[in-house]
């Protein structure tokens, strides 16, 4: 049963209906065998940028859509549904234009923001390091200036599209000084010096590379430097204050999916004579599967509006991301046990999406920092 | 300059249930989601194509309840230029020929157009006669069934797939009507950008009233044909399993035989 939402006006239903079609058509269809291919989906991405759907919520000046968080996220949750790979990456994406987009000067934003905007060119964030993962601000990639360069030397860790995007936003230190020196570059693939790890094998979104990034004496131009020098870890964090909202949509999309299919599953297989959706010890499950995603996604719902309106967001969004990754995780567990032996193997792809889910609760702040970013604002009063 | 008018029908989505209402054997339109017919989006896609490689404008033409707007919105958004859409309680339930006259009279009401795209058939009614019956109304030239089309100065080519006899090559001078089918392209999806460009296309809207038609001509008690019940479908039998154990060819073919197939 596909999402029941209220959207402000038509041309969000529009929006939403073609983020439907795209998903259904071009994007579920092939999933399954991408994924087990560990196939990344460059083309699909493509697709995205041509509708529209890489610049959602960035001004129309330079390509954007100009459409509210609120909006923007129900798109992203509707193509996570169909490919949790796909929706991460358009999370991610949407997230590496946020600090140009937002820190950049008038000239950087002209040059650079709208092949990016109409997704021409795919983008990575690149703040982890290996010793710097939960505390970020511990990162030692260096960026030494030389004349009209910096050099950058050092390694990115985990970082998504890693060796397929077109650009790395990248969090440098260019000062020893803890969280006043690092800065923010906006680094072309291209680069001499830049070059990226074999991929990681995970466990799951494996049609989504993850890899690190090894800067060796990579020379990018100074005017890559977006916003201040030393300016850099307020970008990062304001940039994954946002992308947490896509990660929370995404898994809200993910736990829709894996919903779906345990109700469908539930409601032909009959066992002792009876469709195991009449037992209520199933029943009950699916309830609380649908209550689950619902709740979620009005969580992830109400911390968009508040930023929409220009309110503060942080700790919704915090709250959002932890109880959106929770549930999913949840969920898509339960789907597996609805299904039985057969949700265990890979003939359905419920199994698919449990390990799908695992990593939400990892990436962008681990579940053990939002609920820190949370407590810290309970602190303050 | 081409002037091009695409027919353009809402019809139940195929991957909803559908089904017809209890009361009057109509379609059921409000218990499915409801979508502009595929086979228009190729229509569209065509008639975008036409215009895109010289000069032209595309006029979407929708019959249908004021819920419609979403299938012509959908047009508009792939880049359709305008529509025109007949709205009116008293066409509910119109046969094929009440339809075709309605759809006659409102193209009528455009000037110079030179082609008229339909889709050969919609997914839902399936009578695929309205194409044919609107031509003969406005006495047009009509191209039907084409897997391709071409417009060449003052003349539209299409090839026409028929059942088994090959293909069939037809010319007209313009102005002409032209059906397509499924084969004919992939239709584009719209662009978001589009969808912000389709709220400032005019959307002119007509009642039968206004397009010089008698209520009391249309609608289902005036059609020429009623459907008195229906059934379901009996759901599909299990297809018998040949397993291939070396003579897997020779068995089918004893099965062929057997159903007198071959
Ligand atoms: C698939 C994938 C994609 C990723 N994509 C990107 C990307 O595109 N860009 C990018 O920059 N990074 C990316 N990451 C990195 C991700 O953000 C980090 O993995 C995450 O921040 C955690 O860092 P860590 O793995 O070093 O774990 P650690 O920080 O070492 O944490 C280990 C454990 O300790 C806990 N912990 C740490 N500190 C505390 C504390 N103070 N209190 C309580 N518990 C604590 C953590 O919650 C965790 O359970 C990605 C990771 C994965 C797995």
């Amino acid at each position: 049963m596909p999402a029941e939402r209220t959207l402000p006006n038509t041309e969000a239903e529009d929006l939403i209906a073609l983020a439907r079609e795209i998903a259904r058509e071009e994007l579920a269809p092939v999933a399954g065998e991408f994924e087990q291919a560990h196939r990344f989906p460059r083309e699909q991405f493509r697709l995205l940028g041509k509708s529209g759907l890489l610049g959602l919520p960035y001004p129309e000046r330079w390509g954007g859509g100009d459409v509210p968080y609120e909006v923007y996220l129900q798109a992203l949750e509707e193509i996570a549904s169909a490919w949790m790979s796909v929706g991460v990456g358009m999370s991610v994406h949407t997230m590496s234009c946020f600090a140009l987009a937002y820190y950049g000067t008038e000239q950087q934003r002209d040059r650079w923001l709208p092949d990016m905007l109409s997704g021409q060119l795919l983008g990575a964030y690149a703040l982890s390091e290996p010793h710097a993962g939960s505390d970020a601000a511990a990162l030692t990639t260096r960026a030494e200036p030389d004349g009209e360069h910096y050099v950058v030397n050092g390694t990115k860790a985990w970082i998504t599209h890693g060796g397929e995007a077109d650009y790395y936003t990248t969090m440098v230190r260019t000062d020893p000084d803890g969280s006043k020196g690092i800065s923010c570059l906006l680094v072309d693939a291209g680069t001499d010096g830049l070059s990226a790890a074999p991929p990681e094998q995970k466990m799951g979104m494996t049609a989504s590379t993850t890899a690190q990034l090894v800067f060796s004496d990579a020379r990018v131009e100074r005017e890559r430097l977006i916003g201040d020098e030393g300016s850099g870890l307020r970008i990062a964090l304001d940039s994954l204050a946002s992308g947490r909202l896509g990660i929370a949509a995404c898994s809200v999309g993910l736990a829709q999916a894996a919903l779906d299919e345990a109700v469908a599953y539930a409601t032909q297989r009959t066992q002792f004579g009876t469709p195991i959706i009449d037992f209520q010890g199933i029943e009950f499950l699916l309830a609380d599967m649908a209550a689950a995603v619902e709740s979620s996604r009005a969580t992830y719902l109400e911390a968009a509006r508040r930023k929409d309106r220009g309110l503060p967001f942080g700790r919704q969004a915090s709250i959002a991301k932890l109880v959106a990754t929770d549930s999913a995780m949840k969920v898509t567990t339960d789907a597996v046990q609805v299904l039985g032996g057969a949700g265990y193997t890979r003939d359905f792809p419920v199994e698919r999406y449990m390990r799908e889910a695992k990593v939400p609760q990892i990436f962008e702040g681990t579940n053990q920092i939002q609920r820190m970013v949370i407590a810290r604002e309970l602190r303050r009063g | 300059m081409t002037n091009i008018v695409v027919l353009v029908k809402q019809v139940p989505d195929t991957y909803s249930e559908r089904k017809l209402t209890e009361t009057d054997h109509t379609l059921d339109r409000e218990s499915a989601d409801a979508v502009l017919d595929e086979i228009n989006e190729r229509a569209v896609e065509e008639a975008l194509k036409i215009k895109e490689a010289g000069e032209g404008e595309v006029t979407v033409l929708c019959v249908g309840p004021d819920r419609a707007t979403d299938a012509i919105r959908k047009a508009l958004s792939m880049g359709a230029d305008k529509a025109v859409h007949v709205s009116d309680e008293a066409l509910h339930g119109s046969d094929l020929v009440a339809t075709s006259r309605v759809i006659a009279a409102a193209i009528g009401k455009l000037d110079s157009v030179d082609l008229v795209i339909a889709g050969n058939e919609a997914s839902d009614g399936r009578g695929g006669a309205v194409p044919a019956v609107v031509a003969e109304l406005l006495g047009l030239p009509q191209l039907t069934h084409a897997h391709h089309l071409a417009v060449e100065g003052s003349t539209v080519k299409v090839d026409r797939e028929t059942a088994d006899e090959g293909i069939t090559h037809l010319e007209a001078n313009l102005p002409a009507l032209v059906s397509v089918t499924e084969k004919i392209n992939e239709p584009r999806y719209p662009s978001f950008k589009g969808i912000m460009a389709a709220k400032k296309k005019p959307v002119e809207t007509y009642t039968v009233a206004d397009l010089g038609i008698d209520a009391g001509e249309v609608g289902l008690t005036n059609a020429w044909s009623a459907v008195q019940s229906a059934s379901p479908k009996p759901p599909r039998q299990a297809g018998e399993r040949v397993e291939d154990d070396g003579e897997g060819g020779t068995k089918i073919a004893e099965y062929l035989v057997g159903q007198k197939l071959v």
